[in-house]
């Protein structure tokens, strides 16, 4: 089983990210399960969702503990919660970050989705959309296939420049 | 046709296929998701129903009883609060034989105000004549749902149906499901009672005492007769759809010296706890139970029972422990966890085996 956790900002879009990431997991074929972690979110504030992907139908419900992928969608949060709490000591981490920001410990690939979204306008009630960036960035690392990836975009948004989003991420993403 | 959904999702989707004639419906978290799906499928034409937005649930439930009454299918849901607020409507429904399919997204009751999933809402309902099943993925919220029709509608049974899904562990978590097309799965309604213009009759008049033990005891005789229908569907729906579902759900209990019952998403989360202990060396097997009413018993005997009830009852202990030790004999291990949502893992389900001490009651993280 491949387990994702996912720290984000309520209203950028991580909840919504974390179904994607999903359902591409099911297009290939796979089991998967998203699930939001629901407290008292509001806009801005940190919340947290997990993915869970295997070959068997997955039979947990309860958090994931101890991840084999970080995704920070905001690298602020980072001050305030240990996005590495509980990671497998072979976990990987990847960070929407502008200035390449790394963690100690664990292989990080920082990926700058906030300017590929800006660069491209594509923004939502003043925010980026950092959630079709990010599948093209997840499917570099092989977490979910390329053509998956692509379909869940083109069957999700319309505008195109959403497709254009994720290759831009996946060219820049470096492993 | 395989899909991609979130709980909510599959109930309303299983509810559209089931083709319901009214649906009213008042919103509340976390089964919201359901009746605005619901409201979408209506308005885009997909199910030709009738959705009535009323100011309550004591009036979703209220209208619901005016539609069934007149013999059509109907559907609502709701949760917690809501559900504990129709309360009185529950009595009238079951009480007027009133086949209505209601799915109740399992949540806390408050204060303290809290939203997670908790069994409270519906146990606290358990005496009003309607059945109630609990269900633990995706893909069985929409079988549940789909199933429900057939065997409320059933003239052998004729009362109301209850799906039961752990609010947000199952309401909001996406899973692969697969929807299906019911055909005359579900045959279409034939409430023998239902109102007639042209045979004027009376609906809720004055029962006394010298007739109305009769009414009480025909609710319990269409109860009884539930279990061979909910058999016969469940039996029907595997030959035809190819998804196989029991009154109770038994994982690894051929051989096992200590088995642990829980019902909604535990119960799933539970076989992982059981593969846990098996490798340790420990013969344990878990059984999940899906209807709370009619109440089931399993064959515990010889086995040690750890039961997990993810609500209270106030004065007495855990609900589900308590009718099992009361119905089967057995000593149950009683472990109260999961309340509002208390995150409970498989590991602590295993634990809860390992520390069992059958008659006593644990509270998981009072007592640890």
């Amino acid at each position: 089983m491949f387990e994702i956790r996912l720290h984000s900002r309520g209203g950028q879009g991580g909840v919504t990210a974390a179904k994607l990431i999903a359902y591409a997991a099911f297009l290939d074929g796979k089991y998967a399960t998203a699930t939001p972690l629901y407290g008292a979110e509001r806009r801005g504030a940190p919340v947290v969702s997990f993915i869970r992907i295997d070959d068997e139908p997955i039979r947990i419900y309860s958090q994931i503990r101890n991840p084999d992928l970080v995704i920070v969608l905001d690298e602020s949060i980072m001050q305030l919660v240990d996005v590495l709490h509980g990671i497998k000591p072979d976990g990987e981490v990847l960070i929407n970050s502008q200035k390449g920001t790394e963690v100690e410990g664990h292989r990080t690939y920082p990926v700058d989705l906030t300017g590929i979204s800006l660069a491209l306008d594509l923004v939502l009630a003043g925010n980026p959309i950092l959630n079709t960036p990010l599948i093209g960035a997840i499917s570099k690392l092989g977490v979910i296939s390329q053509a998956s990836a692509k379909q869940v975009i083109a069957e999700t948004f319309r505008d195109e420049r959403n497709v254009e989003a994720a290759l831009r991420a996946y060219e820049e993403l470096k492993i | 046709m395989l899909t991609f959904g979130t709980g909510n999702k599959a109930v309303a989707m299983a509810a559209r296929d089931a083709k319901p004639v009214v649906v009213a419906a008042y919103p509340i978290t976390p089964q919201t998701e359901i009746v605005e799906e619901i409201a979408n499928f209506v308005t885009d034409g997909t199910l030709a129903a009738r959705y009535i937005p009323v100011e309550s649930e004591h009036s979703s439930m209220a209208a619901c009883i005016g539609a069934a009454a007149t013999g059509v299918r109907t559907f609502t849901a709701t949760s917690s609060h809501g559900l504990v607020y129709m309360c009185e409507m529950l009595h009238m429904s079951a009480g007027a034989r009133l086949p209505i399919v209601m799915a109740n997204a399992n949540r806390a009751l408050g204060p303290g105000w809290n939203i997670g999933a908790e069994h409270s809402d519906s146990m606290s309902m358990r005496d009003t004549g309607w059945l109630q099943v609990y269900v633990s993925t995706v893909q069985e919220a929409y079988d549940a749902t789909m199933m429900a029709f057939r065997i409320a509608e059933h003239t052998d049974v004729l009362l109301p149906v209850m799906i039961n899904l752990d609010g947000f562990l199952l309401t909001h978590i996406t899973q692969t499901f697969e929807t299906v097309e019911p055909d005359d799965f579900i045959p279409p309604t034939a409430t023998p009672h239902a109102i007639d213009i042209k045979n004027p009759g009376g609906y809720g008049t004055l029962t006394p005492g010298n007739v109305h033990f009769k009414f009480r005891y025909d609710i319990e005789r269409g109860m009884r007769a539930s279990i061979p229908v909910i058999e016969e569907t469940e039996a029907e729906f595997a030959r035809r759809f190819g998804r196989e579902y029991h009154l109770y759900e038994e994982y690894r209990c051929e051989d096992a010296e200590v088995v642990i019952i829980a019902m909604g998403t535990l119960g799933k989360e539970m076989e992982v706890a059981v593969d846990i202990l098996r490798d340790e060396g420990v013969a344990a097997g878990a059984v999940r139970m899906r209807w709370f009413r009619p109440f089931i018993v399993p064959d515990l005997d010889g086995k040690d029972v750890v039961v997990i009830d993810r609500e209270y009852s106030f004065g007495y202990g855990g609900i589900l422990a308590g009718e099992l030790q009361a119905k089967s004999g057995c000593r149950p291990f009683s472990v109260i966890a999961g309340l509002g949502g208390q995150e409970v893992t498989y590991d602590d389900i295993a634990e809860f085996v390992r520390i069992r001490r059958p008659g006593t009651e644990h509270w998981f993280g009072v007592d640890d």
